[in-house]
């Protein structure tokens, strides 16, 4: 017998490979394109090997904008995961508290992103912004324009505005899965709140909690349009997250070797983390 | 330690019952003694877990008085009860390991650690988990889940009552049979009062050595199995236990006599019976308690046979009515026509449902 060879099949699979190869496989290989070769315009390239990768890994342009961004990944996990908990668990689990609760949360996450940067860019501004002008009316020195201290905390509190609510809806979610038993169980055996806490809803929550740290890390790793609506990347360079030195090395400079080959370790990191996050979490799964 | 008296206790979810249908729990007075082993039985719906909750503390009657012993405990807190539960699904603590279950309990009311691990090992070698004490409980299989649920109200010496609320839900059915047994051999160790609520008649008749039957958010009856098998208060415990269930029949005073579609019944003297009661008048007669009689019985048509092993359970008919008859092994069943005849001791009287000779 002999084995029937049907190439017929790949025509099946087709639509689907030429999908996949025009939104991912095309436009990410265009930009390996860049990152090995030198243009000066009018299609003329030039062979340049690694140099791009060496030069951005060695340059400390790169790992300034890196160390911003884990520090603001770090300030914001730290803020928002404890405080989504708290607000989560201080929520009504019942009436009509519920639905004005949950549609207070959901505002923030229905709003475009350059809104948000808009509003905050509005609302932070020292001569007439709410927060800024009563700020500086309370005597506190604020200006984000120039302060870089003020920059980073209007920027951290737009963050922790506009993504609190996500993990505050995924904790509420997990809580109001725990059956009533468990409380009735913890009362009869005299837990403390605090025992209840520690033994029953944070075990319980613990899958959803490593999924609302998972969302958040990515989404605060690639932040960009809130930050360059509300301080375009300064004062200076102090919120020059990652995505934002991209653009600037991209469409302010038009450096595009340097810049794909920044694309290209910038997606490296995020997929190792991602890869990083997804096995630590089906080990835990496997315990 | 204590008896546990039920006065005159109603209970509603509605914040202003009026009507009947308003409450979940009709008015009741039950007494439960200390040590007892009793058992909670009705259909899904009928109470028996609100009676369960209203006594472990978790709600607050409406109405009436919870005792133990001779304190009114109607607004205590279920901690301060002092009452273990142990629910239909099993609740553990996933991150403790089995001792840590089980030891949870005391060293929330501060006990001794040299008393807590002696309590927690003793009550680990008594539900066979002697071995798998320093496991993560949720390791465990759905039976050991419901051991260790169990065991955090055993490892407290001086708790009230132990209350089951269908414990056995969620175990397989082979496991059911071991669990159910070594619940009973604890009690029999232990002598706490335990109250068991199921829907299942085989659970609380070999568990309780008293059932409280309920139905519509009633009491019905209540007594050991044997009383509910012999001498049923109501139709509906009639049907209920036994399986199959007992033989109801419309019956009419006529002549002096109890007489069924016009088939004169000498089983039950109408004498028994007030004939100015009025109401509506059935007959109950167990299956095992008809057989078949020679002539002068009621004469019936035979219908579908049923083979449950060691008997027969036989479909008469008399005009439209069923009648079920258990036929012991080895008994012949008569085809077409027969006659059968009722046993008079066990043979019973209820109008409106309630029993009256």
């Amino acid at each position: 017998m002999y084995k029937q060879v049907n190439q017929k099949a790949w025509l099946l699979v087709l639509p689907v490979v030429v999908l996949v190869a025009f939104n991912a496989i095309i436009p990410l290989m265009t930009v390996v394109n860049y990152s090995v070769q030198e243009t000066f315009g009018d299609n003329v390239f030039f062979w340049a090997g690694v140099d791009w990768f060496q030069q951005i890994l060695n340059s400390p342009r790169f790992h300034d904008a890196l160390l911003r961004q884990l520090l603001f990944s770090a300030i914001i996990l730290a803020i928002e995961v404890p405080l989504g908990l708290i607000i989560a668990l201080a929520m009504p689990r019942k009436g009509i508290g519920v639905s004005i609760c949950l549609i207070l949360m959901a505002l923030p996450l229905l709003i475009p992103w350059n809104v948000v940067g808009a509003m905050w860019n509005i609302f932070a501004l020292p001569e007439i912004g709410l927060l800024g002008k009563g700020l500086n009316n309370l005597g506190f020195d604020y200006n984000y324009t120039r302060q870089p201290v003020t920059a980073w905390f209007t920027t951290v509190l737009m963050d922790v505005w506009h993504w609190t609510s996500l993990v505050v809806l995924l904790c509420y979610a997990g809580l109001v899965s725990i059956p009533d038993d468990y409380y009735r169980a913890a009362k009869i055996d005299g837990a403390s709140a605090w025992a209840v806490f520690r033994y029953i809803q944070l075990p319980k929550l613990k899958r959803v909690l490593t999924i609302a740290v998972l969302l958040r890390f990515m989404d605060s790793f690639m932040i960009y349009t809130e930050v360059k609506v509300l301080t375009g990347g300064g004062p200076g360079n102090a919120t020059t997250f990652l995505s934002i030195d991209l653009d600037k090395m991209a469409l302010g400079q038009f450096d595009l070797g340097p810049a794909a080959a920044m694309s290209l370790i910038y997606f490296l990191i995020i997929l190792l983390l991602s890869w990083l996050f997804y096995t630590l979490m089906m080990r835990n799964e496997a315990q | 330690m204590a008896r546990i008296t039920i006065d005159r206790l109603r209970h509603s979810y509605v914040s202003q019952p009026g009507k009947p249908e308003d409450w979940a729990l009709k008015e009741m007075s039950l007494e439960w003694e200390d040590g007892g082993a009793y058992a909670l039985l009705g259909p899904s719906g009928c109470g028996k877990t609100t009676l369960l909750n209203l006594i472990s503390g978790l709600l607050r009657p409406t109405e009436g008085r919870i005792l133990f012993d001779e304190r009114d405990v109607s607004s205590v807190s279920p901690e301060e009860r002092n009452i273990a539960q142990v629910f239909q699904f099993p609740v553990i603590y996933d991150t403790m390991t089995v001792y840590d279950n089980l030891a949870f309990p005391l060293r929330n009311r501060g006990v001794a650690p040299s008393e807590i691990d002696r309590r927690v090992r003793e009550i680990g070698e008594m539900l066979d988990l002697g071995g798998s004490l320093t496991n993560r409980a949720s390791g465990l299989t759905a039976d050991g889940k419901q051991k260790i649920s169990l065991g955090r109200g055993l490892v407290r010496s001086d708790v009230n009552v132990i209350m089951f609320d269908e414990p056995l839900t969620v175990i397989d059915p082979h496991l059911k049979w071991v669990l159910r047994s070594k619940l009973k051999e604890l009690h029999h160790r232990v002598r706490r009062t335990m109250i068991y609520v199921t829907h299942d008649q085989t659970e609380a008749l070999t568990f309780a050595d008293k059932v409280v039957v309920m139905n519509n958010g009633e009491v019905v009856q209540v007594g050991t199995p044997i009383e509910l098998f012999e001498r049923p208060a109501h139709t509906f415990v009639g049907h209920f236990i036994g399986s199959p269930g007992m033989n109801v029949l419309p019956v009419a005073l006529e002549n002096g006599g109890i007489s069924f579609m016009g088939s004169r019944i000498d089983a039950i003297e109408a004498a028994r019976v007030d004939a100015a009661g009025g109401g509506r008048l059935e007959l109950g007669v167990r299956p095992e308690f008809v057989s078949f009689a020679g002539t002068g019985g009621l004469p019936v048509e035979i219908g579908k046979v049923t083979d449950a092993g060691r008997f027969r359970i036989v479909e008469a008919r008399h005009q439209d009515h069923l009648i079920r008859v258990l036929v012991p092994e080895g008994q012949e069943v008569p085809t077409g026509s027969a006659a059968l005849g009722f046993e008079p001791t066990h043979t019973h009287l209820y109008r409106d449902g309630w029993l009256v000779a």
